[in-house]
């Protein structure tokens, strides 16, 4: 019988004797962090040699609070936001041991970066009619195609990957997950530049790239399965952070409403009021939302969360132009520049008017999270399939 | 932060209430009450206010109540809007109850004298005689004079007046308990009639000051706002259920009509506002029930997010159901002519707004 997982009081004990061997401000960083990572104080509720002690997921901010409270280096959890919450969860449940072994280290400290190579020009919502090709050459596949809307690509050390290994079979049924190396020949990140001047995102061309089998996650043909638990993963990290009132794009505005009273138009106090009050139920929602999954009673309201955000954005964002008037025909800069992260508030209302308009396509289009509220959480019929029983080969492209 | 859950005592308290109005008020007599002369359903009312207890769920145990709070009279309130039931709740349990309570608090325990215990008994049912769109903000007690003891005057709109045994009158200086019997009471054809109104004319009627000043009944307005919103919560998740149900059974052109997106993706907007409902509506319960500072933004932000909510949950239920749901025969038009009416009832969502624009600092241009 294996004992029983730590509790809050365990793991704090465990941080403090950690920390009693290992002085942060006397190690360098990454072995500090390398070190935090065997000792399965990196994400407690993996499994012990992994990075964790198999503890409850809830309890992870135990031991954040008390490494940060010790002035502990942090492993940058926003510079590798594709690695840790959607490739690091898929290799934990679909990769091998060595797998295991070989990724999740460097992955949880920072080390090597990883990013997502899904979406196709050709395969957006329609993620499963991805057409990417890999073809078995003995110990290793042949990959060709082409993807698109990849953060992180041009700093990435390996991907995740989804490629069409049987076109002869419907379209579900012929995908496998592979894990790319992006230093590989062949591969080659080109920056695709967006609405806003800037470059977050790349596009991803794979001209004749070998990846040996040991890199395959799932079977052959079970590509599909596996990227569910990606895609899964990748909604729970929507959730996002504990938020006060106004701290949103709202605040934002609200500001320059009390700051600017020569502005103020009765129209747009009405607009502002309106908003005012969607973005503060859309809070306590996603506070509801907290409080659920901290129960560990995760409700289907996380896709609430992420419709409303969407809308809110873009609606209070081109409510902040038109207030500002004359200033909102300036912006601040279309120069190509290639962030790494999303900043609503440092940038200029133009900026935010402009990228929200990403946030109803990105991570699930506005639409098709109608469509998943409708069918999952309401129950309601499902959309006619005409390509369900079609070899992928014959659907019409 | 406050707790936006619910707890496993309100999912019990949830379960009884609906089993209750399921067994004494099926929308079919729901519907049939709407054109008999009795003015409440009273075997609902027996059974959720006085079997079960609901109605003294805020009062202290040692003033005849159940010692529970805002919270869990909120549960009732959400499981009273899915049946549209008709009984005089959110006046008597809910307004009243929470005028003699901030009476009391005030004034010391003799204010309420008996009437607060046989509230939260069911035994009586009391009033806050003001015309139901009342908005927490507004004057009060304006059409209505005191002289020796007496009231004279006139309160229109006055929701569940005709159930009423006592009337809580606001006039000027202070809420005046008076007994309905002693007013002339007029019936009034409601938009919605399982919530009837009554025009009250009192003729220097006997009467007895309870509370000093507005504040009493201020509080009441407050405290039946945030109820409120429950209520319509209660009634959007209903009027969305049917509206599933309906959405998967009824066939057109082949498919059944669920399956056009043109109406899945209203329903899921639905669901999502609904959702959003859900939070402010326990926010502010949460906020009354401890008298929290953020009380008037809390209730404020749930009547302008909820009245609306409800009154769109409705019209969807109207039009999804085509042509049935355009007949008497059918509960749409009951909730329709609840939501629509309970978003003007204690004040409309721009007022509500207008609120907030004070309480928040986005003052008017």
């Amino acid at each position: 019988m294996s004992p029983a997982p730590p509790d809050a009081e365990d793991l704090r004990e465990r941080v403090r004797s950690f920390l009693a061997d290992h002085d942060p401000s006397a190690m360098d960083r990454l072995e500090f962090l390398r070190a935090r990572f065997d000792a399965g104080l990196a994400w407690v509720h993996y499994p012990p040699g992994l990075g964790g002690l198999g503890a409850p997921r809830a309890l992870q901010p135990v031991v954040d609070e008390e490494f940060a409270a010790a002035g502990a280096p942090r492993n940058d959890p926003e510079r590798n936001a594709i690695g840790l919450g959607m490739a690091a969860p898929t290799i934990l449940a679909h990769g091998t041991e060595e797998q295991k072994k070989r990724f999740l280290r460097p992955l949880w400290t920072g080390e090597e970066i990883w990013c997502q190579l899904f979406s196709e020009p050709g395969a957006g919502s329609d993620l499963a009619a991805l057409a990417t090709r890999a073809v078995r050459d003995g110990g290793h596949w042949i990959v060709n195609g082409q993807k698109v809307w990849t953060s992180m690509a041009h700093e990435a050390r390996w991907a995740i990957l989804v490629a069409r290994t049987d076109p002869d079979v419907p379209k579900h049924r012929g995908l496998t997950y592979f894990v790319c190396d992006m230093t590989a020949p062949g591969v080659e990140v080109r920056p695709l530049r967006q609405i806003t001047g800037e470059a977050e995102f790349n596009e991803v061309f794979l001209t004749d790239v070998r990846i040996p089998d040991e890199h395959r996650l799932g079977a052959v043909g079970e590509g599909w399965r596996v990227a569910t638990t990606t895609l899964m993963n990748e909604r729970v990290a929507i959730g996002g952070n504990a938020a006060g009132r106004e701290d949103g794009m709202i605040g934002v505005v609200a500001r320059l409403w009390r700051e600017r009273p020569e502005l103020r138009t009765p129209g747009l106090h009405d607009a502002l009021l309106r908003l005012w009050v969607e973005a503060e139920a859309a809070r306590l929602t996603g506070e509801r939302l907290r409080q659920q999954l901290a129960a560990g009673a995760p409700g289907p309201e996380g896709s609430a969360v992420k419709l409303a955000f969407a809308r809110l954005n873009q609606e209070i964002s081109g409510l902040e132009l038109e207030l500002l008037g004359e200033d909102g025909l300036r912006y601040d800069d279309w120069t190509m520049r290639r962030p790494t992260r999303v900043d609503f508030t440092r940038r200029s209302p133009g900026y935010r008017f402009l990228r929200a308009k990403g946030n109803s396509i990105e991570g699930g289009t506005s639409e098709i999270l109608r469509n998943i509220i409708a069918e999952r959480v309401l129950g309601l019929p499902g959309e006619i399939r005409v390509d369900k029983d079609v070899a992928w080969k014959d659907l019409p492209k | 932060m406050t707790n936006l859950l619910y707890s496993e005592i309100e999912d019990e308290l949830r379960d009884g209430v609906r089993r209750a109005l399921d067994d004494t008020c099926p929308w079919t007599d729901v519907l049939a009450g709407t054109e008999k002369d009795e003015p409440y359903d009273a075997a609902a009312w027996r059974a959720v206010a006085g079997r079960l207890g609901c109605a003294g769920l805020p009062v202290p145990e040692e003033r005849g109540g159940a010692g529970a709070s805002w919270r869990e009279t909120a549960v009732v309130m959400e499981e009273l809007g899915r049946a549209v039931a008709p009984v005089p709740f959110l006046s008597s349990a809910v307004l009243a109850t929470a005028a003699l309570l901030a009476a009391e608090r005030s004034a010391g325990d003799a204010a309420g004298g008996d009437l607060l215990a046989e509230l939260a008994e069911g035994e009586k049912i009391a009033v806050l005689a003001v015309p139901f769109s009342t908005a927490p903000g507004d004057q009060l007690g304006t059409t209505v004079g005191v002289e020796g003891g007496t009231l004279t005057g006139r309160v229109t709109s006055v929701a569940d007046g005709m159930a009423a045994d006592v009337l809580l009158v606001p006039a000027p200086g202070g809420l005046y308990a008076v007994d309905a019997a002693d007013a002339r009471r007029t019936p009034v054809t409601s938009l919605d009639m399982t919530r009837r109104l009554c025009d009250v004319a009192l003729p220097s009627v006997p009467a007895r000051r309870v509370a000093e000043g507005e504040a009493a009944a201020r509080a009441a307005l407050v405290t039946g706002a945030a109820m409120l919103a429950s209520e319509q919560l209660g009634l959007a998740e209903r009027c969305l259920e049917i509206t599933v149900e309906h959405l998967k059974t009824r066939y057109q052109f082949g498919r059944p009509v669920g399956s056009y997106q043109g109406l899945k993706h209203r329903l899921a907007d639905l669901w999502t506002s609904i959702a959003q409902a859900r939070a402010v509506a326990r926010y502010a319960a949460a906020c009354v029930a401890v008298g929290d500072p953020d009380t008037d933004v809390a209730v404020a932000l749930a009547q302008a997010h909820c009245s609306a909510v409800a009154v769109k949950a409705a019209e969807e239920c109207v039009q999804m159901h085509g042509g049935i749901g355009f007949t008497w025969e059918h509960p749409a038009h009951l909730y329709l002519k609840r939501a629509k009416s309970a978003a003007i009832a204690l004040g409309t969502p721009d007022r509500h707004r207008a609120s907030l624009a004070r309480l928040v600092d986005l003052p008017s241009a």
